[in-house]
């Protein structure tokens, strides 16, 4: 999956900028992440990528389309091509590890028993396969990322953007999570990263696209956290 | 494909109704009401259909003609009336058959039987008993038979109109109804505004969850089915548990019932329509679950 931003700008009413003339592009099988202090356009970047909010200005291309002008009924079509983590993990709470994970496929219409299938091997994947009965409350911060790991994981999207995953955790289950992350890399799904963890940015050594004030400041293929 | 999503919109909509029990059972109980109230309707609407029926039945003009009228005549006049196309039927009662009737219907008082006896002969008339098709045409049947030939053979008429036992019958049993019906559509509102506020208040615990399920790519259809689909449900058990409430105090009322309308047996009227009853509280309470889900969705969800 291709991703390109071309000059693309968003500005809030009343006249609030949040990314001005922002271009770059990601190709399939990177690992990028995305850098900046808080307010410095993180967040805006990745909801212009999931098609929640339109740029006001500049083209963000997914595969050579513009999603910014995609209808409302391709909407959800196009989100299955994205997996997404958030700092809160955002798991259905009433629903167990298994049928988060399940969910997503659910709502692609698959089939019962790949269902089972595929749940059962990204759980492993993940570490989990003694945990997929136990609600979102049953788990800890890190068995709860996890999940929400295997479950934007499971369809094989093309892209996983992850929101900044590690906020909620401890150093260990942080180290965790990245490994994860990067495992899922080698296979050839791209990872976007948004993150302001200086410990992680500096150990991966992998692209890094730094923020200032809605403005791309940095884009260094084997970047540090230099804000 | 279709199937498979609807089966899972079935199972989410299953397991939020079973998640919100508070909720779901305050609908549910307002909606038993409802119901309750719709089915009261029904069955009051049946006992006074009845009972217009049974007068209806009764209303007559009895022709009473002249001691030594021949019988003859009289057959005449019955041939004559019966070619009329407002008469329903014509029953001739012969002198004989009147005295066998009146002694029959009187063997258990010995004052008639020997003041009959002292009297020595047969002293009722024969008679001709006139029912029409439309209640309006008695009138009509009495004028004719007055104006008629046969006014000089004929001693009396008896006519009875019930019209205005009827038509009172017939106010009052409209203004049950419309009393009913308000009764209901009041019962009806209460379950539209508590199951909207049910609903909104599921979309707003949900409101996070709604946007995740978003983010994955759930359709519109994936998200709002499973709030349509409680709603229908609530609607579902709330017709069956109002059926089952009204078994019992139904065949508990139904004897005294049938002494006030002798005839009409409510537990047996009950039973031969309750299939038709409980299509009609499913259509209710699945229509006021369906169409108070839709409304909180169309305000509050927007997906």
């Amino acid at each position: 999956m291709n991703i390109v931003f071309e000059r693309v700008s968003k500005v809030y009413p009343p006249g609030s900028v949040a990314l001005e003339d922002i271009s770059f592009s990601i190709d399939q099988g990177e690992f990028v992440s995305v850098v900046g202090k808080s307010g410095a356009g993180k967040t805006t970047l990745l909801k212009l990528l999931l098609a929640e909010e339109k740029p006001s200005s500049g083209r963000v291309l997914v595969d050579g389309g513009n999603i910014g002008g995609i209808r409302p009924s391709r909407l959800p079509d196009f989100r299955r091509k994205i997996g997404m983590v958030f700092q809160d993990y955002r798991l259905l709470p009433h629903k167990t590890a298994y049928e988060n994970i399940a969910y997503v496929m659910e709502v692609m219409g698959a089939e019962e028993e790949e269902i089972a299938r595929d749940v059962t091997e990204v759980l492993r994947i993940v570490g989990l396969s003694d945990r997929s009965d136990h609600f979102p409350d049953q788990l800890s911060g890190g068995e709860k990322q996890r999940v929400a790991i295997a479950r934007a994981l499971i369809h094989r999207p093309g892209v996983i953007v992850a929101d900044e995953p590690t906020g909620n955790l401890d150093p260990y289950h942080t180290r965790d999570i990245i490994h994860l992350l990067l495992k899922i890399n080698e296979l050839g799904t791209t990872i976007i990263l948004a993150t302001h963890n200086k410990e992680v940015i500096n150990r991966l050594g992998k692209r890094v696209l730094t923020l200032d004030q809605g403005r791309l400041i940095r884009d260094e293929q084997k970047g540090r956290f230099v804000i | 494909m279709f199937f498979v999503s609807l089966k899972r919109i079935a199972r989410y909509g299953y397991q939020s109704f079973l998640r919100d029990k508070g909720s779901s059972m305050a609908l549910l109980f307002i909606m038993v009401l409802t119901l309750s109230g719709a089915t009261t309707l029904f069955l009051v609407r049946g006992a006074t259909s009845f009972l217009v029926l049974a007068l209806e039945s009764r209303v007559d003009v009895s022709a009473y003609f002249l001691k030594e009228t021949p019988e003859q005549n009289i057959l005449d006049v019955q041939t004559q009336l019966l070619q009329l196309p407002e008469i329903r039927d014509v029953k001739y009662v012969s002198q004989e058959d009147a005295l066998k009737k009146f002694t029959e219907a009187n063997q258990n008082d010995p004052v008639i039987l020997s003041s009959l006896q002292e009297v020595g002969r047969n002293p009722l008339l024969a008679s001709l008993n006139i029912r029409t098709w439309e209640q309006g045409d008695y009138a009509k049947v009495v004028d004719a038979l007055q104006r008629g030939d046969s006014a000089s053979i004929i001693e009396k008429i008896d006519y009875q109109d019930r019209r205005p036992t009827i038509e009172k019958i017939g106010a009052l049993t409209t203004g049950i109804q419309t009393i009913g019906f308000l009764v209901v559509l009041l019962f009806g509102i209460a379950v539209v505004l508590v199951a909207f506020n049910t609903t909104r208040l599921a979309i707003y615990h949900a409101r996070k969850e709604i946007e995740v399920m978003r983010l994955v790519g759930a359709s519109n259809a994936f998200i709002r089915g499973p709030f349509f689909m409680q709603g229908a449900m609530i609607g579902v058990i709330a017709s069956i548990v109002t059926t089952l409430l009204f078994m019992v105090p139904v065949f508990l009322i139904s004897g005294f019932v049938e002494r006030l309308l002798p005839g009409f047996n409510l537990a047996g009227y009950f039973l031969s329509n309750i299939f038709l009853i409980l299509l009609l509280q499913l259509v209710l309470g699945i229509g006021l679950g369906v169409l108070s889900a839709a409304i909180a969705m169309r305000r509050y969800l927007e997906v």
